[in-house]
């Protein structure tokens, strides 16, 4: 009879637990949708240089092979393109940066959970948001936009130093690669 | 012996309990106009792999064999619908910026390039679904070609 009674109640501890653990993903989507409504506030070109210094150092995680940083910094990343306030700029522009920031944030947030070679080939799509992006804010630092012809047919990425340092090999092939842009 | 009863007795009313529990069906009677086979030129072939190896899990229409409708099963299979919808719904394609577009198409290449997609756990039960070799290149080619179109 004991046993019936402790097997019953782990069944209802088991039942209780997974509505518990559906209810706690409902809230959770419910409060990122809240954070949604109240984060914009700030300057925007901080920002914009907030998102550039981000996928910098995820650039750098790519760079030195190391999966754990770099899913870290996607994170990161994903958390300041959220925060991206594009009030300021005209309507058309904030239609395209829109665009641009809800599809890099994808890419960062897969780059959070993904593994190298996964990471590289979002970092790819990523990098061509961040051009784009760049257009249109404007930023204080000089960059170099960077090209490897042999990753996935020809990549490009964004570098705030004009040496060439391969995030889509990373130490296999280091310094593979060449200046194609100076932006400012 | 008599513990062993009880636990097979338990295990029945817990699998028989579980079946109540209600989950959410992803079913629609409605093909709408964003739909991917409706905005883009695909062709017969093409169009019916995708349908049955894409659709299932990546638009708002699953066809449910009997077993998907028992439970636990059909817990695992409403999550990985949820899943699969999220990062892409065919359904609602045309929706997608141009941006967007390349990008998920970008994605659907590497996913079946890489033997991704369809899911192991899925061609495991829906053979029909699976992609012979000379499948997946005519799909990744007709995709390039899409893709470089936009």
């Amino acid at each position: 009879m004991k046993n019936l009674k402790m097997s019953i109640a782990t069944m209802l501890l088991l039942a209780v637990s997974f509505t518990n653990a559906q209810e706690k993903e409902k809230m959770k989507m419910d409060h990122s949708k809240m954070d949604h409504s109240k984060m914009m506030n700030m300057n925007s070109d901080t920002k914009a240089e907030a998102i550039l210094n981000d996928y910098f150092n995820l650039k750098d995680a790519l760079v030195a092979d190391d999966t754990k940083k770099a899913a870290q910094e996607g994170s990161k990343l994903a958390a300041s393109l959220k925060a991206f306030d594009a009030s300021k700029y005209t309507a058309e522009e904030q239609k395209e940066l829109a665009d641009i920031i809800e599809d890099a944030t994808e890419h960062a947030e897969h780059i959070a959970k993904s593994d190298m070679g996964h990471q590289r080939e979002h970092f790819k799509t990523l990098s061509k948001d961040m051009s784009d992006l760049i257009a249109i804010t404007g930023t204080k630092n000089t960059l170099y936009e960077q090209f490897c012809p042999m990753y996935d047919g020809g990549s490009s990425w964004l570098s705030s130093s004009d040496q060439v340092r391969n995030p889509y090999y990373g130490s296999k092939m280091l310094k593979c690669g060449k200046v194609k842009k100076t932006i400012n | 012996m008599k513990i062993v009863k009880i636990i097979a007795i338990v295990l029945l009313v817990a699998f028989v309990g579980i079946q109540f529990m209600p989950t959410t069906r992803n079913q629609s009677d409605s093909v709408p106009s964003t739909d991917f086979m409706l905005v883009n030129n695909v062709p017969e072939n093409i169009q019916k792999k995708l349908q049955v190896s894409c659709y299932d899990c990546h638009s708002n229409n699953t066809q449910y064999p009997w077993y998907n409708k028992v439970q636990p099963v059909a817990w695992f299979l409403e999550d990985h619908i949820k899943e699969g919808k999220a990062e892409l719904n065919f359904n609602e394609w045309d929706s997608l910026s141009n941006r967007r577009k390349k990008s998920k198409l970008r994605s659907i290449i590497k996913q079946i390039e890489s033997d991704e997609m369809p899911l192991y756990s899925y061609t495991l039960i829906h053979k029909d679904a699976s992609f012979s070799e000379a499948e997946k290149q005519e799909l990744i080619r007709w995709i390039e070609q899409l893709k470089d179109s936009i």
